[in-house]
């Protein structure tokens, strides 16, 4: 398939899941508000924090109000990452490869796009947050749900995937990073002074709290985090979201999946081997927050090996016809 | 919304006879609009506006901000042809495609219409559009102009009209396709019960004419669509076409020429191209013979072109025929090329060029319609009757500082169709625009893109300058429409159902 329309799949599929991804951040926090004890302050910043923005928001908001927060993660046309820019590049990239994806995908896009820019947006965003986001990530599910059922699973469609996958275990990191930071200032709170409400936010935040208590039943931490990292089965868990882009990396490239051609096979293949033989205690107890770190610089760097090896064939040249390429 | 109060005016009108009675094609459509429930009609007017939307079906507006999309105002009222009337619509198009092909070939090889003083010598070394680069080429099969879009008008008198030629990119029949499958969704009833000839099957046509103009020897051609990208105004329609003919949409940027070939960027390396539709100009097509600012072609195609490695369609070259001087002597073309009187008469042309043309025009400019011999999709257009002394002025200065630039012909008063206005029927004028593939044979479709001024009076139709669209409803001859047998009666397998439910 045509480089340039496999860039365009990727990057519409990682915009409609970051998209999701932010909703379910602010989501998160508007829940936990209620819950809070009288007289504590709604934590508004981690949020902020949590996008790897947070200079970019102090220079235009400066205090980190909930109506600055809502307003530049979901309205804010000149923020790359908020809901609308996202759905606006998500919606670019379709339109450019509209004949390669279904028309019922095409249209579930299009009739999103036309709400965010409608006049009216910035005021429903500020008006009512919840029901924005509920909106989002329900057309988010529809978008993928009629892409798995419409859309030939070929070439075009693993590189969807990859794009949505690689997105939401780096989104799964941002969220378990921040939380798990500000919740637990030092391992040596673990276990002692846990609000379960809170730990229930941050389930919820990635969908995960029913299926949690029916893994672990009791709200505990480790576990917690053991979830959202390392489960198998879980969709939305980095384990299973690397393990199934990896499939879909070697569907693409045709190379056997106990082996790998490229730089890129490579590094995914180590990031996965390693979660497979993580052990949760260990990682916590020398830092979950470097851990994470370390995770999400090497997501990036799949990234950028994807761009490399399939997007970039830019030599005038070019290289031989039907032969794959091989650096490894 | 009812039929009782339409006024068709003194205008030939596509629906009406005089005395408000319908047609006799058109009745059937007119009493089941008339038996519609008050408010139906307009219900379903902005259900099927809807759905274009959604569905993205929009052209981009130049000049208006860049990403401005908009949809293509669509008419729920067809417009109906009659199987009579199309037999000659169609024979006229095939002879006037025939007779341009040739006319093209000739002009780019001896030139013999013009050593035969059939057509003037300044008028070809004057045309902006012939491309010297071209001289002397025979393009795959000998066919120039694969695809065509004539444009159509009936006067008041009923008498039907070549109003131009559109060889270059002709655009619109994506329209077309989709004003059909609304319709088919907005009056199901009637659309089963009428004969009504298909067009869906215009992508395999064309996909089946772009394969016949690949190698010989390769097994099946790898046919693309070239566009300029997303921000050209058509290109819904590129990807559209694409997709309906299941072929790669490209831009310039994913495709490279070398070793002779021109090749694809794909995530498996470069794969060959044999057949490129490019909805692209001459001008953009090659910056190294073409236009060299152009960023939208791709460098060294003309030669792989040249040595026959690739096709194109249609032909560089081919947009001489385009041009409105030359549109002035088609019947003669015709003549010359085929010994045949044109079967679909030209508008009275007169050429700016002429003297003698040029001091009647310049004379008689409120009454006439001047059009520059080179634009196309209604700029550069002096409406007479319409116009201001201003504009008038305007032209005079134009024709006088080019007069090769400028043709006039009388103004039309174009035919009308009932047209939904503010929840009521109004006549408003329309023309049509058929398609003609020329492969293997010439395959004219049956129907067109039905386009519709929509301001009152108005007489022009371009979607650029507020025109709208309407369905073309081609009836088929009583043979052509011999019911089909029935479907014979076979055994089917029962559902199966869950157990201990219920």
């Amino acid at each position: 398939m045509l480089s340039r329309v496999a860039d365009s799949i990727y990057w519409m599929s990682r915009y409609i899941e970051r998209a999701e991804n932010v909703a379910r951040f602010i989501d998160v926090t508007l829940h936990m508000i209620p819950d809070m004890p009288a007289g504590s302050i709604p934590q508004w910043q981690p949020l902020i924090d949590t996008t790897g923005d947070a200079p970019r928001f102090k220079e235009k908001y400066g205090v980190a109000t909930p109506e600055a927060v809502i307003q530049f993660l979901t309205c804010d046309a000149e923020y790359p990452n908020s809901i609308r820019s996202c759905l606006k590049a998500a919606r670019e990239n379709a339109r450019s490869v509209r004949e390669v994806i279904s028309s019922e995908m095409w249209e579930r896009i299009n009739r999103f796009y036309l709400i965010v820019e409608s006049p009216t947006f910035d005021e429903y965003c500020q008006r009512d947050p919840q029901d924005l986001f509920a909106m989002v990530k329900m057309t988010s599910h529809e978008f993928f749900g009629v892409t798995d059922a419409t859309m030939t699973h070929n070439e075009g469609w693993h590189f969807g995937r990859l794009g949505q996958l690689l997105e939401r275990a780096d989104k799964t990191s941002r969220i378990l990073d921040v939380k798990y930071f500000l919740l637990l200032p030092t391992a040596a709170d673990v276990g002692t002074t846990m609000d379960d409400i809170q730990w229930a936010a941050v389930l919820r935040s990635a969908s995960a709290f029913e299926m949690y208590r029916k893994r672990y039943g009791r709200m505990e931490p480790e576990r917690i985090v053991e979830f959202l990292l390392l489960d198998r089965e879980f969709p939305r868990a980095i384990q299973w979201c690397l393990m199934t882009a990896r499939q879909s990396l070697h569907a693409i490239s045709g190379t056997p999946t106990d082996m790998f051609r490229t730089p890129l096979e490579q590094w995914l293949g180590q990031v996965c081997s390693e979660l497979a033989y993580a052990d949760v205690d260990e990682i916590i107890g020398s830092g979950l927050h470097e851990y994470l770190d370390n995770l999400q610089t090497r997501i990036n760097q799949i990234g950028g090996g994807i761009r490399d090896t399939f997007f970039a064939n830019k030599e005038p040249g070019g290289r031989p016809p039907g032969k794959v390429a091989a650096h490894a | 919304m009812r039929f009782a109060d339409y006024d068709a005016g003194p205008f030939f009108d596509e629906m009406f006879e005089r005395g408000n009675l319908p047609r006799p094609d058109a009745r059937a459509l007119a009493a089941f609009i008339d038996s519609l429930p008050p408010g139906e009609l307009a219900q379903r007017q902005t259900a099927a506006e809807r759905a274009l939307l959604h569905m993205g079906i929009t052209f981009n507006v130049y000049g208006d901000g860049a990403g401005t999309e908009r949809i293509f105002p669509f008419d729920l009222v067809p417009r109906i042809v009659s199987a009579a009337e199309w037999t000659v619509i169609e024979r006229g198009l095939k002879q006037r495609i025939r007779a341009l092909n040739q006319f093209i070939d000739d002009l780019y090889h001896r030139q013999q219409i013009v050593k035969d003083g059939v057509f003037p010598l300044e008028l070809l070394t004057s045309a902006t559009s012939y491309r010297q680069a071209c001289a002397g080429m025979t393009p795959p099969r000998g066919i120039w102009c694969h695809i065509t879009g004539t444009d159509l008008v009936r006067d008041a008198s009923g008498q039907v009209y070549v109003l131009e030629d559109n060889l270059r990119c002709p655009s619109g029949v994506s329209y077309v396709l989709q004003n059909r499958q609304v319709i088919k969704r907005t009056f199901p009833q009637l659309f089963a019960s009428s004969r009504i000839r298909p067009v869906d099957d215009y992508p395999g046509r064309l996909r089946d004419m772009l394969e016949h103009l690949g190698p010989a020897d390769t097994g099946q051609p790898r046919v693309v669509v070239l566009t300029p990208g997303p921000y050209n105004s058509a290109y819904f329609e590129h990807s559209f076409l694409a997709q309906q003919m299941g072929v790669e949409l490209v831009e310039g940027r994913d495709l490279l020429v070398a070793d002779g070939f021109v090749w694809m960027r794909t995530t498996k390396g470069n794969q060959k191209v044999d057949v490129i539709y490019r909805r692209l100009d001459d001008d953009f097509l090659d910056p190294t013979v073409f236009r060299k600012d152009s960023m939208l072609g791709v460098p060294g195609l003309f030669e792989v072109y040249k040595n026959g490695h690739v096709a194109l369609a249609n032909a560089p070259g081919t947009g001489i025929a385009d041009d409105k001087a030359v549109y002035r002597y088609v019947p003669e073309i015709i003549k010359y090329y085929l010994g045949e009187d044109i079967v679909l008469p030209n508008v009275p042309t007169f050429l700016c060029d002429d003297p003698t043309e040029r001091q009647h025009v310049l004379s008689n400019l409120k009454d006439l319609v001047v059009k520059a011999t080179n634009e196309s999709g209604g700029y550069g257009m002096l409406i007479g009757p319409r116009s201001s002394a201003a504009e008038r002025e305007e032209f005079a200065r134009r024709i006088q500082a080019s007069p090769r630039n400028y043709i006039a012909q009388p103004t039309l008063s174009l035919s009308r169709v009932p047209t939904i206005i503010d929840g009521r029927f109004e006549g408003r004028h329309v023309d049509l625009r058929p398609y003609i593939l020329y492969g293997e044979e010439i395959f004219v479709m049956p129907g067109g893109l039905t386009r519709v001024a929509l301001r009152e009076g108005s007489l022009v139709v371009n979607s650029s300058q507020g025109g709208g669209s309407k369905d073309t409803w081609v009836l088929a001859t009583d043979d052509a429409a011999a019911a089909a047998p029935p479907p014979a009666a076979v055994a089917r397998v029962a559902m199966s159902q869950s157990q201990g439910q219920g």
